[in-house]
């Protein structure tokens, strides 16, 4: 009796057990299991903990001592290298990310017809892209740029100059090798806006021409605003990266000459880790954090001005 | 007759445009390559040839040889843990995930959406400090799990890109599959998982490369030389401070950049498709 009951029990258990594995509440909870799990390990926890950190002074060895805002009067009041980190951070954003869409933009036009030779070209202007953030790379750019190196030997040879320059010891030019760098990596961004321009109805330049338009009009008129949405995706995104750019800067010019290429993510990796100053480092991140936030806001409340959708809404 | 020479002069300013612009791109790679083929006294002897006088092999034998005792043998064998073991986990969680994300109408499935689409514009820089104190507080330091453990929670990047991918897949193959008896774990290891590999190609390419190049996590967890990769290794190689031998250096890069190269190569296609496609790369 008592064992009937509790087969009975175990298979009415194990039927309700699967129809709850193959619900859908269910499934798609353990589907997504991973990636929730590690939002709150590696994200959420991480985020609250850094903001409670920005309000302490911790060193790591001792623990951490809460001193209010003060971080943050330190870092707006009289941390000038923090000033200074934003300024050059701010520079070189707002350089390199339109120099490269416009790259990526312009060199597309060339490859949009496809001739004889293209895919070759088209991967040649890629290959910067693929190695671009590796050490191997920047250890090869500081060569480039070095004293002895091979602009200068260029130069020489063309008779521009007498005396090897150095590029990276002068604060005018330092950050403009930096800049170079990134722009030089206009691969990804371009295989994006070539893959746009595709999707272009010919519809749209037929009608543009019957109108009368020239090709520089049509460019303006059509290209240009069929590849808003592309545009504004990698305006945010591009400009995100630049934000945390770090490795090229710290292998290149470490920051330096005199801190003219002090890109903010050097800055609080210094800070952080150089000096084990957590809280004040936790501080520098919540502000960068903010700038973003607002940086992305602004640009999409503004999307709505410029950016072009099709009927079709893609998410 | 005027036309097609027109068109000639046409072809030839479009060709010539783009192979001066494409050497001006190519330059610095091909500069590196031959560096690392130049005898020591050559290398700033007109430092900008693309030709070395005489091919030095040299370069590799010393650099190979590494520093610290350890030589590169150890530093890509490093990275090559790091990267296939975290690619593995990258594209096998994302994979998961984005079915997940896809095709089942969970409640909360919205809402949680967003947080991850979120989570692609946070700057890393916010984590790293938690991060760091929560390894060092497992003792992860000085090893390879906190490079490679995090990997295995999915990446937002390549959930999104897959996800992507399965909404072009017809979903009534999984209604035919659902009517034949299939639960939703069997159609998605049996009916989608083989229908996405090429998704996952691409995933795994460009995970390959983020981890290959990654710096800064080594540089925050690894400090015991014969634990580092190569990215790291190359970084401390070069330090200005400690090496001269700028030829071994180069030689070094150049071989640091093989597999990446390698992999371009064998899956170009997958490569361009997976950037046009998700629009999202930087």
């Amino acid at each position: 009796m008592q064992t009937a009951q509790t087969v009975i029990k175990t298979k009415v258990k194990s039927g309700l057990q699967k129809a709850t594995f193959e619900s859908d509440n269910i499934a798609g909870y353990i589907f997504i299991a991973p990636w929730l799990l590690g939002f709150f390990i590696f994200t959420i926890f991480p985020i609250l903990s850094s903001f409670a950190l920005s309000f302490t002074k911790y060193d790591i060895l001792s623990a951490p001592v809460f001193v209010g805002l003060q971080n943050y009067k330190e870092i707006f009041l009289t941390d000038e290298r923090f000033w200074k980190a934003l300024t050059v951070t701010f520079f070189y954003v707002i350089v390199y990310v339109p120099l490269r869409l416009s790259f990526a933009l312009a060199v597309a036009m060339l490859f949009r017809v496809n001739r004889r030779g293209v895919s070759v070209y088209r991967t040649i202007f890629y290959i910067p892209s693929i190695i671009g953030g590796s050490v191997a790379v920047a250890v090869m750019w500081r060569q480039l740029f070095g004293v002895d190196g091979a602009l200068n030997s260029i130069l020489k040879f063309l008779g521009i100059i007498d005396k090897g320059f150095g590029w990276l010891g002068n604060p005018g030019t330092a950050i403009w090798t930096l800049i170079l760098l990134a722009v030089w990596q206009f691969g990804s961004p371009m295989l994006i806006f070539l893959a746009g321009l595709k999707q272009i109805p010919a519809s749209l330049y037929e009608a543009a021409s019957i109108d009368g338009a020239n090709k520089w009009q049509q460019f303006i008129k059509v290209t240009i605003p069929s590849l808003t949405p592309i545009i504004f995706f990698n305006l945010i995104m591009q400009t995100i990266n630049g934000f945390m750019a770090f490795t090229q800067c710290y292998i290149i010019t470490e920051g330096g000459p005199f801190d003219s290429t002090l890109f903010y993510a050097v800055y609080l990796f210094e800070k952080s880790f150089k000096f084990y100053a957590m809280g004040y480092g936790s501080a520098l991140a919540w502000i960068l954090l903010v700038i973003i936030a607002v940086f992305t806001g602004i640009v999409f409340k503004s999307s709505s001005y410029w950016v072009y959708y099709e009927s079709k809404e893609k998410w | 007759m005027k036309a097609s020479t027109d068109k000639r002069t046409k072809t030839f300013v479009y060709h010539g445009t783009i192979l001066v612009l494409g050497f001006f791109m190519i330059y610095p790679v091909l500069w590196l390559i031959a560096s690392s083929f130049k005898d020591h006294s050559e290398i700033f002897v007109n430092a900008h040839s693309l030709v070395p006088k005489r091919l030095h092999f040299g370069n590799y034998i010393e650099g190979w040889r590494g520093f610290g005792r350890i030589s590169f043998a150890t530093f890509f064998k490093n990275s090559f843990i790091i990267v296939i073991l975290s690619t593995i986990g990258q594209v096998m969680s994302s994979a998961v995930v984005a079915y997940g994300f896809s095709r089942i109408k969970f409640k909360g499935r919205k809402f949680w959406f967003v947080c991850m689409i979120a989570t692609l514009m946070l700057p890393a820089q916010v984590l790293i400090i938690p991060q760091y104190i929560l390894f060092n507080k497992l003792g992860w330091l000085n090893s390879f799990k906190p490079l490679i453990v995090p990997s295995y929670f999915g990446m937002p990047f390549f959930i999104f890109m897959i996800m992507q991918f399965i909404q072009g897949i017809p979903t009534e193959l999984d209604q035919s599959a659902k009517i034949d008896g299939c639960g939703k774990y069997r159609i998605f290891f049996v009916i989608i998982l083989p229908l996405i590999i090429p998704a996952l190609i691409t995933s795994a390419i460009f995970s390959f490369y983020w981890k290959w190049e990654d710096f800064l996590g080594p540089l925050l967890y690894l400090q015991k030389t014969k634990l580092y990769p190569i990215s790291l290794a190359l970084k401390m190689f070069s330090d200005p401070a400690a090496v001269t031998n700028w030829g071994a250096m180069f030689a070094m890069s150049v071989l640091s950049l093989v597999p990446v190269f390698s992999i371009f190569v064998i899956f170009q296609k997958y490569l361009v498709e997976g950037i046009s496609t998700s629009g999202l790369k930087g």
